[in-house]
């Protein structure tokens, strides 16, 4: 399986998701955001860090680069697209998933773990996930999911929530949104479910000697869906 | 402008050094050469009351690859690898503007770092503030914290520990000192050592503005109530630059052309194009109309003495221009030849098509001042008597909760959860532990780091006080089961003009000197930031220690919150009972006088060496060292990470249960162990005359002290976390 990370001025986790994707078993390439054409991919992420110093809009900037037509257009065509952190706020400024991402709530950067409840199995990235509820890490200071109420009811209609923060047991209320984000959205999909943008990294739930191992489960599990 | 005295003493400079700038010049100096001077001899750069007793401090060992006077010092750790650290202060630039202050204290240490070639790959700060209660606290902390985060998270370079600590004598002046730690290969280190003639001299980076001047200046002086005034002089960082600099020059780096490289810190353009000159014992041309800049009209002046950050002065070999131009064309940086280097050995500046400075090399390094400043010798303070119904009358439950809950001893989450700690994804061990630990990548080892100081310490006897903070530090790595390699320090005083501002100097970095010598634990960078006071009061001496040390099997890694049910709890080193000096002492006796505890070197190194032993067998579970607030203190937090609790007695020692579990006696660590190994473990311990103490049990969730007093694990958990979060959203 072959994968693409596109590393923009100011990425700083795309070696961390470069880790992780060879780790479970895809060959991996590193795209510079200058250059036109996107190899040939199963996959393609958008990592996390702060393109272009998150000046202007958190990744507003980078979404106008080069290589953002072809991956619009990988994506458009049905290809797997996938934005962590930053990579999602790129993915807002894109259009290719609804809704803004605004600054967390209590105005602070927040670096933690946290529990997700997956919302929506039916997609290549949670399709035979035997957890329904995850522990990933979160580390951000624009996280705060936003959308208008016709966009909220439209997203929920069409079944694009991926993942809501929630506690251990996978109740999701306001003592366990850490960033003030509607409903306590951490991630969502387009509407044909191929292309996901979230807040959390698995990338750095790899290893039992980091944070603990659910990324591994998810990328095991993704690797296993796209074959 | 023309120059006469009055014009250098408001530069900063003495009416002395002035008349010995004249001679040395046999000229008057212009205004831009008097900027110069006042940039390379002010405290900041010039090291002028301190390089007569850093000399003393040892520098050298079987594991340092480069010892202080570069960019950073550097250590081995084995199979070509090799760890850039160091440790550096931004306390007078955070004190007037937080965020701004602190932020260019993190990015400066991080070009410091890979100036020398090195990715870094772990920041570490030491930050201290006035009392709670004062009004600039709060603003002040936040600012601080927001400054740090803002720059590290955004380079990426995960924040893996710090210490924090409040103190009323920070009132007037806080304290921020950021380290950082990069992984290089031994053989493809980068110096600062000009060589060569005629080769070109590149600077590369941000365009030079019109801020931070005379920054080093400022943070050579006291501060007074025109504090306001001096915002200017505070550099703005842009950390989206510093990080493209740093993947510009890592790129560069790969390749052969860089003869030398220093980035532009302290005194920017100046200190840098000097400091490559002298070390290379040449000369250096600039033509300033080269020098890239933001602003129209900057004087040769202002390009000179401006700190813009996010620079760097780079010597490269001849021809290989174009190929590092298009680097850094890649990455949108500056890229400009301003000069070359030369057999003058003088720095000459050319602007407009005229000479405006031209002053050799030496007389701005070598024949900067050095004083040999009076200093006073501190008394050891006379030992409190304490009577013995005091500790009677208190109950231990409300002195344990008290002391979980000071503002110096309670979890620093609120501050730490706002650095991204686990960027790199190298962490295992994230703050709050003894030392933050990473590995290094692709590797099976893993570096351990630690910051550590203890003003109080200090202040009481500060020849005691810098042998404990280097032994403090020594412990937290060897908490971790990593062998302590080397240190770096932040030495933050008072005036050196004054007679005990400047014996608590001496005296400390003596103490430093001592222990780091003992324990095979030698400097090999660091920095010194005198005049932290406003107006006459001065901060309490507050020597910060930052150690690093080595895990070569990261998989032996320990932590310290408790593992197991029916694990036994020994603490290892001797309880004497030392009340003086002590956070129960201060804060719950109002006792401020009497000596801080004894520190005995042959002790320290015996019992940490030993411990590492037993580390090694796999027989510690979990480990912490004894500190403030004693072992009381020191369990109830291996017990909040952990969730277990613990059966505690004390051992039949004739003291009070109070002195037993608060009193604060050095080389102490507090350890897990099963059971089973108990055996092995006391041959060992014995085998080398290590003391040691039964303490108890582990349990579910309470803390039962002698079989009397017993306290849930919650109950702690609440005094420990909410403090700083109440404190900071009130």
């Amino acid at each position: 399986m072959k994968s693409s990370v596109i590393t923009f001025p100011g990425s700083n986790c795309d070696r961390d998701i470069d880790v992780a994707l060879k780790k479970f078993g895809f060959k991996n390439k590193m795209v510079w955001h200058d250059d036109v054409e996107l190899p040939k991919s199963d996959l393609v992420v958008l990592p996390g860090g702060f393109s272009y110093g998150d000046y202007l809009r958190c990744g507003s900037m980078a979404s106008k680069s080069k290589i953002m037509n072809s991956v619009i257009n990988f994506a458009k065509s049905g290809g797997l697209v996938m934005g962590i952190c930053n990579g999602f706020q790129i993915l807002v400024e894109t259009g290719l998933v609804p809704g803004v991402l605004l600054r967390n709530k209590y105005l602070e950067f927040i670096c933690k773990n946290v529990f997700l409840k997956i919302n929506n199995k039916d997609n290549p990235y949670f399709k035979n996930l035997e957890k329904n509820i995850l522990e990933f890490h979160i580390a951000h200071n624009e996280g705060n999911y936003f959308c208008t109420n016709d966009q909220l009811k439209e997203i929920e209609d069409n079944n694009q929530v991926a993942i809501y923060y929630c506690n251990e047991s996978g109740l999701t209320d306001k003592n366990h949104n850490p960033n003030g984000s509607t409903n306590n959205i951490a991630g969502i999909f387009n509407k044909e479910k191929n292309v996901l943008g979230m807040m959390p990294h698995p990338e750095r739930m790899i290893d039992q000697s980091l944070s603990g191992e659910d990324g591994s489960l998810f990328f095991k599990n993704l690797i296993n869906n796209i074959k | 402008m023309l120059v006469n005295e009055k014009v250098a003493i408001d530069h900063g400079l003495k009416s002395n050094e002035y008349k010995k700038i004249c001679e040395l010049l046999e000229r008057t100096p212009n205004i831009t050469e008097l900027g110069i001077f006042s940039a390379m001899w002010n405290e900041h750069c010039s090291y002028k009351s301190s390089r007569l007793h850093l000399k003393k401090l040892p520098t050298k060992g079987k594991k340092v690859i480069q010892g202080p006077g570069e960019n950073a010092g550097i250590i081995d750790i084995e199979d070509g690898d090799a760890i850039v650290f160091k440790i550096e202060s931004h306390n007078h630039p955070s004190f007037i503007e937080p965020y701004q202050g602190a932020a260019t204290g993190v990015g400066g240490i991080m070009r410091d770092v890979f100036t020398m070639g090195a990715r870094p790959i772990a920041n570490l700060n030491s930050i201290h503030f006035g009392s709670p209660q004062h009004k600039k606290t709060k603003n002040l902390l936040r600012g601080v914290v927001h400054g740090i985060g803002g720059y590290g998270n955004c380079m990426g370079v995960p924040t893996i520990a710090g210490q924090t600590s409040f103190d009323s004598s920070y009132n007037g002046n806080i304290l921020v000192n950021a380290m950082t730690l990069g992984l290089v290969k031994k053989n493809k280190i980068f110096y600062s050592k000009a060589a060569g003639l005629n080769k070109p001299v590149i600077y590369v980076g941000s365009k030079t503005g019109r801020d931070g001047i005379h920054g080093a200046s400022m943070a050579s002086a006291s501060f007074d109530e025109k504090i306001e005034e001096k915002k200017p002089t505070v550099q703005v960082g842009d950390p989206f630059t510093e990080k493209l600099l740093l993947e510009a020059c890592l790129e560069l780096m790969a390749g052969d052309s860089i003869i030398a490289i220093q980035d532009m810190g302290a005194a920017g353009l100046t200190s840098s194009s000097i400091e490559m000159a002298s070390k290379g014992n040449l000369g250096i041309e600039i033509n300033l109309n080269k020098v890239p800049c933001r602003e129209t009209k900057m004087t040769p002046y202002e390009i000179m003495l401006s700190e813009s950050q996010e620079r760097m002065l780079i010597v490269l070999e001849n021809g290989k221009e174009d190929m590092a131009k298009k680097i850094f064309d890649k990455w949108n940086l500056d890229f400009a030849v301003i000069g070359k280097t030369t057999s003058t050995k003088n720095i000459e500046l050319f602007f407009d098509n005229e000479q405006v400075a031209n002053i050799p090399v030496n007389t701005l390094v070598e024949n900067s001042p050095m004083y040999d400043r009076k200093w006073k010798k501190a008394k050891l303070p006379k030992k409190n008597k304490i009577k013995k119904d005091v500790f009677s009358k208190l109950k231990i439950k409300d002195v344990l909760k008290k002391i979980l809950s000071n503002q110096n001893v309670c979890s620093k989450e609120w501050i730490w959860q706002q650095y991204d700690h686990t960027v790199m994804g190298d962490t295992i061990q994230k703050p709050g532990g003894d030392s933050g630990v990473v590995r290094v990548h692709g590797t099976e080892k893993a570096v351990a780091a630690s910051v550590d100081s203890s003003a109080v310490y200090c202040w009481a006897h500060p020849l005691t006080g810098g042998k404990q903070v280097v032994a403090e530090s020594w412990r937290n790595l060897i908490s971790v089961g990593a062998t302590p390699i080397a240190i770096t320090n932040c030495l933050n005083f008072g005036s050196p003009e004054n007679e005990d501002n400047m014996g608590e100097f001496v005296e400390c970095v003596q103490g430093i000197g001592e222990a780091s010598k003992y324990l095979n634990f030698p400097v090999v960078s660091g920095n010194v930031s005198f005049y932290n006071q406003t107006k006459e009061i001065g901060i309490k001496p507050t020597p910060s220690i930052g150690g690093v040390g080595l895990i070569k099997d990261y998989k032996k890694m320990i932590s310290m919150d408790l593992k197991e049910v029916n694990n036994l709890i020994l603490v290892i080193g001797k309880t004497e009972g030392h009340i003086d000096q002590s956070l129960f002492a201060r804060t719950i006796l109002d006792e401020k006088n009497g000596p801080p505890p004894e520190i005995n070197l042959f002790n320290e190194k015996n019992n940490g060496e030993t411990l590492l032993k037993l580390i090694e067998k796999d027989f510690i579970k979990s480990a912490h060292d004894v500190s403030l607030g004693g072992i009381i203190t020191a369990l109830s937090k291996m017990c909040i990470s952990g969730n277990k609790g613990i059966n505690l007695k004390k051992p039949k020692v004739l003291m009070s249960e109070i002195e037993y579990f608060f009193s604060e006696d050095q080389g102490r660590y507090i350890v897990e162990i099963n059971p089973e190994n108990l055996k092995d473990v006391v041959k060992i311990l014995d085998k080398n005359s290590v003391h040691y103490d039964e303490l108890g049990v582990i349990i579910e969730k309470d803390m039962i002290i002698e079989e009397k007093t017993k306290v849930t694990i919650d109950e702690l958990k609440t005094c420990y976390t909410n403090w700083l979060k109440e404190f900071m959203s009130k």
